[in-house]
């Protein structure tokens, strides 16, 4: 299974405190770690909220908003993509990350959905989500 | 902690540490049946002991620890005895060498598990005995996990496991990665291995499913591992470019029902993104170290043509062909020339396939090949000789082993004829 793990923001990140020496030499090591273990597949940092926008939807309406935002836990900081076997190993793994933040801080793990979660639907749903996302490419 | 989530923990911290624990473990007992063993008698002790005690701090330095004091207790107390043994008359010369183990006790453990992949790879084997044992030893996988994977009976895999070690025990395999001339051959042993399992996954040779997509992703890890381990060797860049385009492709590969989808059919915006990146850039990583001649190197640029072709029309079949050709000259094959058929029957029209066909109808090595009359009744198809066609495309449906394959080559037998040849 895959999985997007999910760093939170802390104030000093979106304050964009950039991390120690010591701090970016530990966090190398553990990304060396998941790439030996062939777990990562991809991630990336991102930057403060105050560099962001978001577009919030009301009907046809559209509305655009500059960042910064202010429910500072509620936003990201940073992501991976893991390929793991159970949502039990991701958990084990995000246990050996060091601490992503200089305060307390928090990491969230979220599996993607797969091929096999939709194992259930009936063929004849499989292919209308097939023609919808075909639809939504060509629009 | 409940007692089943203290399980799922270990379970999972088992499966990220059993091939370091083996390899390290072999390291210092010479000898991969025991160090199984032992790392196994770890697992056992931690599912004893953590559900009361609770899971240490750190559980993966618990493992190595509580399994390496017990592999080096079992190394003296062999020594007791060969050191009686010597009392009473015996040739200390015969002693094998055993590891200075303060050191054994320190370095990279990477370098165990490459020594590790090298052994249960080794040309001492029968091919389906390396498969199971890597994927054993180095995947984590269980012996009913990897019977189910390749259809066969668990007692058949059980004791393919058992022969293994101990032939690998009795040839006194050594344990390390070889250097020199010697490594490339190994190494392609190694690579073998892992494509092998891929493929398993990826057209199922036997059974009712196309594809098996978790058999997919252990031989994917298992390149990912051995690229981290090797980044130097073009060629493990190679497969896991190729393994890694492939792979993007499952999900589009199959149909509503189940049926498989042939590439040229395939729902595009279906494909992984993340995986064609990710196999792109593993390909650039074997060109910057000039492996591009590599076999796997050379696949995986024909899987990158189609990859980065944003419709099947855009397909740029002329380099398909040009590397068909220098994939001829590096690995001489029957099937590199059927392929290449393929690709020249698309560049410069099925007439050009045909008489490439042509010349490898005969070749013993295709004799039951089922693409090759599939490949022949498509290009005869396209040329308008619909009864030829449909004769080749039902031979081919006899000769495949695999369900959904044969119901796909049966429809196309029958559709021949019906499609006007304008419309091909």
């Amino acid at each position: 299974m895959r999985v997007m793990v999910i760093v939170k923001a802390t104030k000093d990140s979106e304050a964009g405190l950039q991390p120690t020496d010591q701090a970016l030499s530990e966090m190398t090591k553990f990304n060396e770690d998941l790439v030996k273990a062939g777990v990562m597949l991809d991630g990336a940092g991102l930057t403060p909220s105050s560099a962001g926008a978001r577009v919030m939807f009301n009907g046809p309406k559209r509305t655009v908003v500059d960042g910064p935002f202010a429910e500072t836990k509620e936003l990201i900081a940073g992501f991976w993509i893991w390929q793991v076997k159970s949502l039990a190993e991701a958990v084990e793994w995000v246990k050996r990350c060091p601490n992503p933040m200089p305060t307390e801080s928090e990491i969230e793990i979220r599996p993607l959905f797969e091929m096999t979660d939709f194992a259930d639907a009936s063929p004849e749903t499989i292919a209308r989500n097939q023609k919808l996302e075909r639809d939504l490419h060509r629009a | 902690m409940t007692e089943s989530a203290t399980h799922r923990t270990i379970e999972a911290v088992f499966r990220i540490e059993s091939a370091k624990l083996i390899a390290r473990l072999t390291r210092i007992v010479r000898d991969v049946g025991v160090a199984e063993e032992l790392a196994q008698d770890a697992l056992v002790l931690a599912l004893e002991r953590w559900p009361t005690d609770g899971v240490p701090d750190n559980p993966a330095a618990w493992l190595m620890t509580t399994a390496k004091n017990r592999a080096i207790d079992r190394v003296r107390r062999h020594k007791l005895v060969e050191r009686k043994h010597e009392e009473i008359g015996h040739d200390p010369e015969l002693q094998p060498e055993t590891p200075d183990l303060a050191t054994v006790l320190d370095d990279d453990v990477g370098d165990d598990l490459l020594r590790l992949m090298f052994t249960a790879c080794h040309p001492v084997l029968a091919p389906e005995a390396r498969v199971a044992l890597t994927l054993r030893l180095i995947g984590g996988l269980s012996t009913p996990e990897i019977a189910r994977a390749f259809l066969v009976p668990e007692a058949t895999v059980a004791q393919r496991i058992v022969r293994a070690k101990k032939t690998l025990a009795e040839a006194n395999v050594p344990f390390e990665v070889p250097r020199g001339p010697e490594l490339a051959e190994r190494l392609a042993s190694v690579l073998a291995v892992i494509y092998l399992v891929f493929n398993e996954g990826y057209s199922a040779t036997a059974g009712e499913d196309w594809m098996r997509p978790e058999l997919c992703e252990d031989a994917l890890r298992l390149g990912r591992i051995l690229a981290g381990l090797m980044p130097d060797q073009s060629e493990v860049h190679g497969l896991v470019a190729l393994m890694e385009i492939q792979a993007s492709r499952s999900r589009a590969r199959l149909g509503p029902t189940g049926e498989p989808v042939l590439l040229l059919e395939q729902n595009r915006t279906r494909w992984d993104a993340l995986l064609i990146r990710r196999g792109l850039a593993a390909l650039a990583r074997t060109e910057q170290l000039g492996g591009e001649r590599g076999p796997y190197a050379l696949q995986a640029a024909l899987a990158a043509c189609h990859a980065r072709a944003r419709t099947a029309a855009d397909t740029d079949w002329i380099r398909i062909a040009a590397l068909y050709a220098t994939l001829a000259e590096v690995v001489p094959s029957p099937i590199v020339q059927l392929n290449r058929a393929v690709a020249l029957g698309m560049a410069e029209g099925p007439a050009a396939g045909l008489a490439l066909v042509d010349q490898i109808v005969d070749e013993p090595a295709l004799a039951s090949y089922h693409l090759l009359p599939a490949v022949r009744g498509d290009l005869l198809s396209k040329l308008g000789r619909f009864s030829e066609a449909r004769q080749e495309l039902e031979r081919a449906a006899g000769l495949t082993n695999n369900a959904r394959e044969r119901a796909l080559l049966l429809e196309r037998a029958a559709a021949c004829g019906s499609v006007p040849p304008i419309v091909r």
